[in-house]
C-alpha cells in the first residue's frame, strides 16, 4: 500500500540524512561546520534506532535507550569539540581546516 | 493520529529536514546554518513523535534545539571576525566528497530495498518514560554511569581546554 509508511521509508530517509551529513564533514572548510554536520550524521543513526525500536521490538526499548545514549555522547562531543576548536584559534587566529597542518611535513 | 494523516506527518516532517539539512550544508553564513540545524532539529522531534518516542522527542527539543545550538552559536560568536557572509565555505574535495557520498547512499539504498525485516504488528506502549526508566536503571545502569561519568569528564575537558593561556605557557 502506498499510504502505509514502513520502516523502509525512515531508512531511506535516515540514509539521506546521513549522506547530506557526510558530504558537510568532507567539503566543509570551517571546523565548526564539520561539527554541526557530525550532529546531522549522529541525528541520522538516532531516526534509525527509534525506527527500528518501534517496528521491530516496540516492546523492549532498546533502540529508544541508545538513541538517548548517543544523544549524550552527541553533546558531550559538541562540547569537547568547540573547546578544541577555541584553544586552535588562539593559536592560529584560523578556523580553515586546510590551516591546521602541525602534523604534516 | 491514524492512517493517511500519519503519512503526510512523515513526508512534511521528511521534506523539513532533509530540506533544512541542506540549506545547513549549502549556506554561506556560518550562523544561518546553525538556525536552519535548530529547524532540523524540532523537526526531527516531529518524527520521534510519529514513531512514539515521545520522551525521546523531548529530550531531542530539550537538548539539540536547545542546549547544542546555543552552544555553537557561542562558539561562532567567540571564534569569528569581521565579514560572516563567507564564514562557510567549501573545500577543494567537493567533487571526491560526493563520490563517497554517492557510493554511500547507493550501498544504503541496496540494503535497506532488499532486507526482509522480520516485523511485529505490535504497539508501541503508551508509557515510554516508565519502560525506559525501568531498563535504564536495571539492566542498563552500568551504561547510564558511565554516561554520567563521560558528561563529567566532557565539562572539565572543556573548560580545562577553552581556558586562556598565559604567555608564558603555564596553564595555571
Amino acid at each position: 500500500m502506498v499510504t502505509t509508511i514502513s520502516l523502509t521509508h525512515y531508512m531511506v530517509l535516515s540514509a539521506l540524512l546521513f549522506g547530506i551529513g557526510l558530504f558537510g564533514v568532507l567539503a566543509k572548510r570551517n571546523a565548526i561546520a564539520v561539527l554541526i554536520c557530525i550532529e546531522l550524521m549522529l541525528n541520522a543513526v538516532n531516526i534509525n534506532l527509534v525506527a527500528i525500536s518501534k517496528y521491530i521490538t516496540p516492546t523492549l526499548f532498546t533502540g529508544q535507550l541508545f538513541a538517548i545514549f548517543v544523544i549524550t555522547v552527541a553533546a558531550a562531543e559538541v562540547g569537547v569539540g568547540l573547546a578544541i576548536i577555541i584553544a586552535i584559534y588562539r593559536n592560529r587566529v584560523s578556523v580553515n581546516l586546510d590551516d591546521f597542518d602541525w602534523l604534516k611535513w | 493520529m491514524e492512517g493517511i494523516w500519519m503519512t503526510v506527518a512523515f513526508y512534511l516532517l521528511a521534506a523539513t529536514i532533509l530540506g533544512s539539512a541542506l540549506l545547513v550544508v549549502m549556506l554561506r553564513n556560518i550562523v544561518h546554518s546553525v538556525l536552519w540545524l535548530a529547524v532540523c532539529f524540532v523537526a526531527m522531534a516531529g518524527l520521534f513523535l510519529t514513531l512514539d518516542a515521545d520522551f525521546l522527542a523531548a529530550v531531542q527539543v530539550l537538548v539539540y534545539a536547545g542546549a547544542v545550538c546555543i552552544m555553537v552559536v557561542f562558539g561562532i560568536m567567540l571564534i569569528q571576525r569581521g565579514d560572516m557572509g563567507s564564514t562557510n565555505l567549501f573545500n577543494s574535495q567537493t567533487k571526491a566528497a560526493a563520490g563517497v557520498v554517492a557510493l554511500v547512499l547507493v550501498v544504503c539504498g541496496y540494503l535497506s530495498a532488499t532486507t526482509q525485516w522480520v516485523g511485529t504488528a505490535v504497539a508501541v506502549p503508551e508509557q515510554t518514560v516508565e519502560n525506559i526508566a525501568d531498563i535504564l536503571l536495571s539492566k542498563y545502569v552500568i551504561p547510564f554511569e558511565v554516561a554520567a561519568l563521560l558528561l563529567l569528564v566532557a565539562l572539565v575537558g572543556a573548560i580545562f581546554l577553552a581556558k586562556e593561556v598565559k604567555a608564558d605557557g603555564h596553564n595555571d
